[in-house]
């Protein structure tokens, strides 16, 4: 090897001015979403006397945990004094039934469009194609009517009902293209060998989609764990998620604005989102990169 | 085991007409093999009787009864696919399984079709294994396995061994013919490969752009083949077929090629007499000439001619020979071609009886 290096010499590699400027770049790009997340961090562990001082980039003179715990535990959101608790664990109930719902339905869908003979397939496709197009606020009126005429409105049901169906045009889609990718004759085995819709959607189908499940999953999670305006809108009083009890913090508190309180409720608030990227983010990659499937 | 029958099969696919008012029929138990050239429509054919396509008129017969209306499950069909088309996420049992899922059979009934499978196809010690873990020969045998654990009346296959390397394909090829040999099943196979279909089958379809050119026997088709397009699609190294002028002179009928060589057809046995002065293409098939011989065959006809090249294929050798401002491929043993230079002049004879006529324009055999 190191004859084979004297024999024909590489030139040493030179940093060029391009990539430089693209180093430059990107610390900045970098420095542009981490410094407020540094703000953000080192003010929830402050005490109220040293932020009044105003130093916002000082690290804590002495590192406290009470605005984390008073966030969690007193914070008042309108006349309701128990903290962050509560939305939590109501946008956890909104979750979990929203996610099947809106997985479920769509997942279905996409599989039926894909691989079996659908009527009128192509202009359906194209209709859902212009629906995830159609910003929320447009469709919430008639929603909040349809679904007080369902009689759901106010309950986790309506939260539930309107995530499957603002998600489903964009999730079809994801799910159809990626059982595009399953060889035809894969299916025509399978019709041959057991006809049935929903047999093959389990025992075939449904094993094969691992890697799109965990994309879709995070997709969605974020999505609804981060939603204000479907919660704020279609929950009644007791169901309001977390970021609707947040913005009750953050925006009517009475009396002097507490940041360090303010800062670690919103920390609180974006964890659940975080953990998740962090525990499936290697799959998410994945997933996104395996578009065809090997037999 | 049933007999199977397309009967006026129309097949459109929007504005094109793939296949056009196609019939044939098979008896139980026979090894059919659709035969031709991609795009011809046999895929298309077998797609129709395993049901994953609709006809779009016509009828189709599973012994006495009309599966045209009926699902692919119900027909009591199974299908080997190109691709094996095994379900990459279940183990070799459970893809033999899935196959037996529409039928509600009692477990003992599937443990026992099963295990019966994976040991005439000697797939015992790979049952645990997913797909991805098997080779390519491996892998058919499952998809086989799959077909075979439906007992179902008809086997389909789909060039089954288009995807395996020569020397598997010569030994799936084996396998395949001593299973049909042993179950006596009625197949349907599609091939473009005619070296698999003179092998396997006991009946050959040759298609082309949807038509069923020739239905018959190995043999039949071999020897006596009805079109010019059969006469140019079996058969390697292909038949030689050259452009001549039938005439009749007092000698009897006879060809007049474009260099005035004319061939005695007093001998040939017409199917339909051409007149005076037709175009037609006359077939010689390159392993029936006869080298060197030592004095004048009787019903053969003696050509001496120009030796253009010569090619060593490997078991054979085929000399080139002008004739007529063509080529005449002249299959060799390899010691006589090594002696034969460019520019020889060879002696070959052709037995008249085997000589194949083809009216040129229309392109049936005479």
């Amino acid at each position: 090897m190191t004859d084979a290096t004297i024999m024909y010499p590489r030139k040493p590699k030179r940093i060029k001015g391009r990539s430089i400027a693209v180093l430059v770049f990107l610390t900045m790009a970098a420095l542009f979403f981490c410094v407020p997340l540094y703000v953000l961090i080192v003010t929830s562990f402050k005490e109220m006397d040293q932020i009044r001082e105003g130093a916002m980039f000082s690290l804590p003179t002495t590192w406290t945990l009470e605005p984390w715990r008073f966030a969690w535990f007193e914070a008042c959101s309108g006349l309701n004094c128990s903290g962050l608790r509560a939305g939590f664990w109501n946008s956890v109930v909104i979750l979990v039934p929203s996610l099947i719902a809106s997985i479920a339905l769509s997942i279905v869908t996409g599989y039926a469009l894909a691989l079996w003979d659908v009527k009128w397939a192509g202009p359906f496709l194209f209709l859902l194609f212009l629906c995830a197009f159609v910003p929320f606020q447009i469709i919430m009126y008639p929603l909040i009517r349809l679904t007080v005429t369902m009689g759901i409105y106010g309950s986790i049901t309506a939260i539930a009902f309107v995530h499957s169906v603002l998600a489903m045009p964009i999730l079809t889609l994801i799910f159809r293209n990626y059982y595009k990718d399953i060889p035809p004759e894969l299916i025509k085995a399978a019709i041959m060998d057991s006809g049935s819709f929903w047999r093959i959607f389990v025992e075939i189908i449904l094993p094969m989609s691992g890697n799109i499940l965990i994309v879709v999953l995070i997709l969605q999670i974020t999505s609804i764990w981060n939603d204000y305006l479907i919660g704020v809108t279609f929950g009644g009083l007791g169901t309001k998620p977390m970021t609707v009890h947040l913005a009750n913090m953050v925006t009517v508190s009475t009396g002097t604005i507490s940041y360090n309180v303010n800062m670690a409720a919103a920390l609180l608030t974006a964890i659940p989102p975080l953990v998740i990227y962090f525990v499936l983010g290697k799959f998410f990659v994945q997933g996104i990169a395996a578009g065809a499937i090997k037999g | 085991m049933p007999s199977v029958s397309f009967e006026y099969i129309v097949k459109r696919f929007g504005a094109i007409t793939v296949l056009d008012g196609l019939n044939l029929a098979v008896e139980d138990g026979d090894f059919l093999v659709l035969l031709g050239p991609s795009g011809c429509g046999k895929t298309t054919l077998l797609n129709l009787l395993a049901g994953l396509l609709d006809v779009s008129s016509g009828r189709i017969m599973i012994g006495d009864r009309d599966v045209t209306e009926l699902d692919p499950k119900d027909r009591d069909l199974a299908m080997v696919f190109q691709s094996y088309a095994l379900y990459p996420t279940k183990t070799v049992e459970g893809n033999l399984r899935f196959g037996l899922s529409a039928r509600k059979l009692p477990k003992a009934e599937a443990d026992q079709r099963v295990q019966w499978a994976s040991e005439l196809l000697q797939l015992t010690p790979l049952m645990r294994r997913k797909p991805s873990e098997l080779s390519g020969g491996q892998r058919q045998r499952v998809a086989i396995g799959r077909a075979l654990v439906k007992h179902a009346d008809v086997l389909l296959f789909d060039e089954p061994l288009s995807n395996l390397d020569a020397k598997l394909r010569t030994e799936m090829r084996m396998e395949i013919k001593k299973l049909h040999e042993t179950l006596k099943p009625t197949v349907v196979y599609v091939t473009h490969d005619q070296i698999e279909a003179m092998t396997l089958a006991t009946k050959i379809a040759v298609m082309n752009k949807g038509e069923i050119q020739q239905f018959g026997t190995p043999d039949q088709v071999y020897e006596h083949p009805e079109t010019l397009f059969v006469a140019s699609f079996i058969g390697s190294p292909a038949m030689n077929l050259i452009n001549g002028q039938f005439t009749v002179t007092d000698g009897g009928p006879g060809v007049v090629f474009a260099d005035q060589t004319r061939i005695d057809l007093t001998e040939y046995t017409f199917a339909s007499l051409p007149r005076d002065g037709d175009a037609i293409a006359v077939g010689m098939r390159p392993e029936h000439f006869v080298h060197d011989p030592v004095e004048a065959l009787p019903g053969h006809t003696a050509f001496d001619l120009t030796v253009g090249m010569v090619e060593r294929t490997g078991s054979d050798a085929l000399i080139s020979l002008d004739f007529a401002d063509d080529q005449l491929f002249v299959r060799a043993e390899p010691d006589r071609a090594a002696k034969t230079r460019p520019g020889d002049r060879v002696q070959v004879h052709y037995p008249t009886a085997k000589l194949n006529l083809f009216d040129a324009k229309k392109g049936r055999r005479l």
